[in-house]
């Protein structure tokens, strides 16, 4: 095991460059459980990023929020300027404890990429862009774009997420859920992010599909003003955007319900279309 | 295996250290096995119970989560920090059974106390949560707290 110390984050991506099989470490909540048992992780060699305080800054654009690659939940839920994206905070409440919450980063939930990541669907419902960086260049993807499969991202070996870019607009619904066994330190079995500004309808699902999903289907559905009368009307939208399955926390037929009931209780009071 | 040591320089309970740790080791085995400091407890090793809490930088964050080489540069208060007078409260109003997830009650707790400002907003139950005990029953953590009566309810 080799761990470099990288002092600059273009010294970091020297590095991803030369040998991109390193393991870059953000704030290790994902990459420590289980160490140091996990003896696979040990013969890896790792890149630590947590000295780069310029990855840790949080600015407010006129129409974009930046979250550089280190901010943690909690660097998000003690600013109160974030009310302006109020599911981020809430998102962030309700990751494992404020023990996690202190260390955990948005860009290590992104790029650990499990169905179950509660930043991911609120980034991803208000169109957050994943700034990529390697020693060739930039590029921004959509998060919603992100995900290819199973754990399978956009980002190529060479490539570190350098910051995440959300669009700030004017929301005039938000709504972010989770179930989960308890209230706290809790992975979540069926959630979902929902948010309506002049740029449409979005909603997105988590634990209902191998990705964290926006689910276009249903926000067709929404946006096109069809009826729907009761939560099983939304189950052939469901079907097209996602496909949940049976796994130690729960049951692809409990999720498929309850998602279609939370969804539907979720919209009825914002929708005239629902009924 | 050849000696892939790292030196690393940090700030421990307000004194300055250097050592050489193993690049496996984790923040809790730095303080218990290398600086000879078991006042940090290992309850589950993988963040869920907050046994192992300390200080980084100021904030409450699990040592076991923590790879040893990332506290260069920083500054870490563990619960030998601590002074008795700080846990009075704790020690009458039944913090404290078997002990085992003591110290990383008190770490949170201290956090909590410097930091009244957050109970504006959160519950202390809500910031507490990531310290689980199997024997109190969490209100004697609750009100080993020294906190304004009003913010003691659930929020
Ligand atoms: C007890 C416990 C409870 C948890 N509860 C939740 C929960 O409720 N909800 C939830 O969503 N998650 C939860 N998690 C998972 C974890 O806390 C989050 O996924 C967190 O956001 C990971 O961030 P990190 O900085 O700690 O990542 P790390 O562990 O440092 O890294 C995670 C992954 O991201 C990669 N990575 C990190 N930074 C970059 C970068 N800049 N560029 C490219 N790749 C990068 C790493 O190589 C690794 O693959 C929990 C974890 C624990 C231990
Ligand atoms: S030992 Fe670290 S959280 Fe349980
Ligand atoms: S006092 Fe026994 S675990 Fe808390």
């Amino acid at each position: 095991m080799r761990v470099d110390l990288a002092t600059s984050f273009e010294e970091a991506l020297r590095i991803k460059a030369e040998r991109s099989d390193v393991v870059p470490v953000a704030g290790g909540t994902d990459l420590l459980v289980h160490w140091p048992d996990a003896h696979a992780l040990q013969e890896r060699d790792w890149l630590d990023l947590s000295a780069l305080t310029e990855l840790s800054h949080i600015h407010f654009e006129p129409d974009t929020v930046v979250l550089g690659a280190l901010a943690t939940y909690w660097d998000v839920i003690q600013d109160q300027r974030f009310r302006a994206l109020p599911l981020l905070p809430a998102a962030a409440a309700t990751v494992g404890s404020l023990q996690i919450q202190t260390r955990g980063t948005w860009a290590g939930n992104i790029a650990n990429a499990s169905p179950a990541a509660d930043g991911v669907p609120a980034l991803m419902v208000y169109d957050a862009e994943v700034q990529l960086a390697s020693t060739s260049g930039r590029r921004s993807v959509p998060l919603a774009d992100f995900y290819h499969g199973y754990k399978q991202l956009e980002a190529r070996p060479e490539e570190l997420i350098e910051s995440i870019r959300v669009p700030l607009r004017p929301h005039d619904f938000e709504n972010f859920t989770k179930v989960g066994s308890r209230a706290a330190q809790a992975i979540t079995k069926v959630g979902m992010a929902v948010a309506h500004s002049a740029a449409g309808w979005r909603i997105v699902a988590n634990s209902m599909a191998p990705t964290v999903r926006r689910c276009r289907t249903l926000e067709r559905l929404v946006e096109s003003g069809g009826t729907v009368d009761s939560p099983d009307g939304l189950l052939s939208a469901i079907r097209a955007d996602v496909n949940p399955i049976d796994d130690i926390r729960s049951t692809a037929a409990y999720r498929e319900r309850v998602f279609s009931r939370l969804l539907y209780q979720t919209l009825l009071p914002a929708c005239s279309s629902f009924s | 295996m050849t000696d892939s040591r790292i030196e690393i320089s940090f700030t421990l309970n307000r004194r300055p250290v250097t050592l050489r740790v193993d690049p496996r080791s984790r923040l809790l085995d730095l303080l218990r096995y290398d600086l000879g400091l078991p006042g940090t407890k290992e309850g589950c090793g993988e963040g869920e119970c907050g046994a192992c809490t300390v200080h980084l930088d100021g904030v409450p964050v699990n040592s076991c989560l923590v790879p040893a080489w990332q506290v260069r540069d920083r500054a870490v208060l563990t619960i030998e920090d601590t002074a008795e007078a700080a846990v009075e409260r704790m020690l009458d109003a039944g913090t404290t059974q078997c002990g085992a997830c003591t110290p990383g009650v008190v770490m949170t707790a201290r956090w909590l106390e410097a930091n009244p400002r957050l109970l504006e907003r959160f519950s202390a139950r809500h910031l507490m949560a990531g310290n689980l005990c199997r024997c109190t029953g969490y209100d004697g953590i609750i009100d080993g707290i020294e906190i304004p009566v009003p913010d003691r309810e659930e929020a």
